[in-house]
């Protein structure tokens, strides 16, 4: 799960963390008002889950209650790489003459935290970390005995941070940890932390992302949770508990287990095919998850044809099966070609029970998504 | 020969009480696993399918002789329940349990660091040497005894690689589902390593995924340190940059590692053959037996 701006600001905020005057808004009369209490400059920023938003036109400054209302105007109701912007972040625009980056993350490598601060902030730090990787300071952290404050002063000095600055950020840094230790985050950024001429240090922008597997004990912030969905098929999906990603394409994909439904992907692609989505129903599924997602599917408008394809080891092919007909048994006409392949625990029941009539049975992998290529080829003409 | 479990590995289970560790157990004993014990706090003294549960891992591995263990705890519970595996201690731990917080494995991992005991998993279908003993979840029945091993972070493409190999009658020495999760106990290279070691086991098959960079070390092991030829798979290969593809660990970061291509290339790098489609593999490894 990750968190707004304006909401990890106002964790960091609570956690001592400075950061700027703001104000969420979402009317342009909420701007500029919000600007003519904070004064001018301000900087209006779109609160949307889009990487690299003041490129994209999502942050702009306004120098006066005309500009406020210029760009409130261009921003809110904007759609941002695909995202609806409806709220923005009014908040003090930082006179500054330096621009650091702190972030702790999980090297997943390693299997421990790691530490990192780089006095390249306010850029790309994605592409300072692959051009020049040695201008990212880093410390691994064992995850047993937490961040000791030798450590953060360790790489806070390593990264070339001024020795008159060194304090605050290693003391930033060190909240940052503890946040992320306290709040089951995968990753925890800032960047800018703005240094301004009196060598202040202010976070300009703020990243807390939570790992989902743990928000069951983070109930405050999973109360955070606002879903914002690219379409409706995303919203469906939620609402049914899938694992599920809209492609381009228009074969439907269904099927139990990551890897398998990713290679019935890429299996599609291999005989000429163009995936429409990914949809993984997970281990053990009853009949009528099994319908669901066929209702799923189906519900997608540029699918043209539907391969079923399942292994089943914890689940059950006869379920399945079961969730197939009496998904496809309401239609009066089967709006898109359904192929099953089915495999493992209970398949030659499950086959059994498949009706006929309104799939197409196959007994290979390959052999169920070439039929499935073929289907969607022809629905297509 | 097998590595890691054969008919004498002796078995606790993690939460042989609930839904799934009661199934399980059973369907383990029935493949002819040796399930000793089950553990589950407060329920001492009870039996499932004739088996004594106890409340204490410690007291399972004291009283039945146990040395390995299957956790079918729920997440919350999951890293606590390794961590005592760890201390009863066991010689090996199988993880099945999906969706344990990354923090709490970040400690697990640093605690392994520092005892002898082997964690396969979490989020993992679990080990089986096909017709002596199955630590998990996989369909017995698929699987036949033989001269390949097979490591895989994918339960269901495992299932369907070993269907691939046993339907042609290729046999299998182990099969171990290492998990898709982002940390994870046994990696690959600990699973090369150990079919490297296994006279009997004559070819390996490595099935990976999209995200991470582990098939990429380990594609560099392969090259150093092994005789035993190895076919590849890798599952992902048209998955978008950026989204997570069911797998924790399954997304590509979009900064040209971790993706189907860098992967695909290092093994090759490596002479290990990638199959295009599972069948493909199936093909490389005929052709090393």
């Amino acid at each position: 799960m990750r968190l707004h701006e304006y909401q990890a600001k106002s964790v960091f905020a609570d956690a001592g963390i400075p950061t700027p005057d703001a104000t969420l808004a979402s009317s342009v009369d909420e701007v500029v008002e919000a600007a003519e209490d904070i004064g001018y400059p301000v900087a209006v920023k779109a609160q949307v889950h889009v990487g690299g938003r003041g490129k994209a036109g999502g942050i702009k400054l306004a120098e006066s209650r005309d500009e406020a209302e210029q760009v409130a105007d261009e921003i809110l109701g904007m759609d941002l790489k695909g995202y609806h912007v409806d709220r923005v972040l009014v908040e003090e625009a930082v006179d500054f003459v330096n621009e650091l980056y702190v972030g702790v993350t999980m090297d997943r490598g390693e299997g421990k935290p790691v530490a990192m601060v780089s006095t390249k902030g306010g850029v790309d730090i994605e592409s300072v970390a692959e051009e020049t990787p040695d201008a990212i300071a880093r410390e691994h952290i064992d995850p047993a005995f937490g961040m000791h404050p030798y450590q953060a002063r360790k790489v806070v000095y390593d990264a070339g941070v001024p020795r008159e600055l060194a304090r605050d950020v290693a003391s930033v840094l060190q909240t940052m940890y503890q946040l992320w230790d306290d709040r089951d985050a995968s990753e925890v950024e800032i960047n800018p932390l703005m240094v301004t001429d009196d060598d202040e240090i202010i976070a300009a922008d703020a990243v807390m992302n939570i790992d989902d597997d743990a928000l069951f004990r983070q109930q405050e912030l999973a109360e955070m949770e606002e879903e914002t969905f690219e379409d409706d098929l995303e919203r469906k999906a939620s609402e049914y508990g899938f694992d599920y990603v809209r492609l381009s394409g228009n074969v439907g994909i269904i099927g139990n287990g990551a890897g398998l439904v990713m290679t019935t992907l890429d299996l599609v692609d291999y005989y000429g095919g163009e995936p429409a989505n990914f949809l993984d129903i997970g281990g053990g599924a009853k009949a009528e998850r099994v319908a669901n997602a066929l209702d799923m599917v189906f519900s997608d408008e540029n699918v043209d044809a539907v391969v079923f394809n399942i292994f089943g080891g914890i689940t059950r092919g006869d379920e399945v099966a079961k969730g197939i007909n009496s998904a496809l048994e309401q239609f009066d006409e089967i709006p898109k070609p359904v192929v099953v392949r089915l495999a493992g625990t209970n398949a030659e029941e499950g086959r059994e029970i498949l009706n006929d009539e309104l799939v197409t049975v196959e007994e290979t992998l390959e052999d169920a998504v070439q039929r499935t290529v073929e289907y969607s080829e022809e629905e297509a003409q | 020969m097998s590595v890691l479990v054969d008919s004498d590995t002796r078995v606790v289970v993690q939460g042989i009480t609930g839904g799934e560790g009661k199934f399980h157990a059973e369907q383990m004993m029935d493949y002819g696993t040796n399930v000793v014990a089950g553990a589950v706090p407060g329920k001492g003294g009870q039996e499932v399918n004739g088996v004594p549960v106890y409340d204490t891992v410690h007291e399972a591995a004291r009283e039945e002789d146990a040395d390995a263990s299957v956790v079918f705890v729920p997440p919350a519970f999951a890293g606590d329940a390794v961590f005592e595996a760890l201390d009863a201690p066991l010689d090996l731990v199988v993880a099945i349990t999906e969706g344990i917080p990354t923090q709490d494995m970040a400690k697990v991992n640093k605690r392994l660091s520092e005892v002898d005991t082997r964690l396969i998993g979490p989020n993992c279908p679990g080990i089986i040497t096909p017709g002596e003993s199955k630590l998990g979840i996989l369909p017995g029945n698929i699987f036949e005894s033989g001269e390949v091993g097979l490591v895989s972070r994918s339960g269901t493409l495992t299932y369907q690689v070993v269907d691939n190999l046993t339907s042609r009658g290729i046999g299998q020495t182990t099969a171990i589902g290492i998990g898709g999760d982002p940390i994870i106990g046994t990696d690959f290279i600990d699973a090369l390593e150990l079919f490297e070691n296994d006279p009997d086991t004559k070819a390996v098959v490595m099935c990976g995924e999209i995200g991470g960079e582990d098939e990429e070390e380990a594609a560099q092991f392969i090259a150093e340190n092994m005789d035993t030829p190895v076919a590849g798979f890798i599952a992902g290969r048209t998955a978008p940059p950026g989204k997570r593809m069911g797998h924790a660990g399954a997304i590509v970061s979009g900064s040209g590692t971790g993706t189907a291509e860098s992967k695909i290339n290092a093994l090759n790098d490596a002479g290990v053959p990638v199959g295009d489609t599972p069948n493909e593999v199936a093909d490389h490894i005929e052709d090393f037996l």
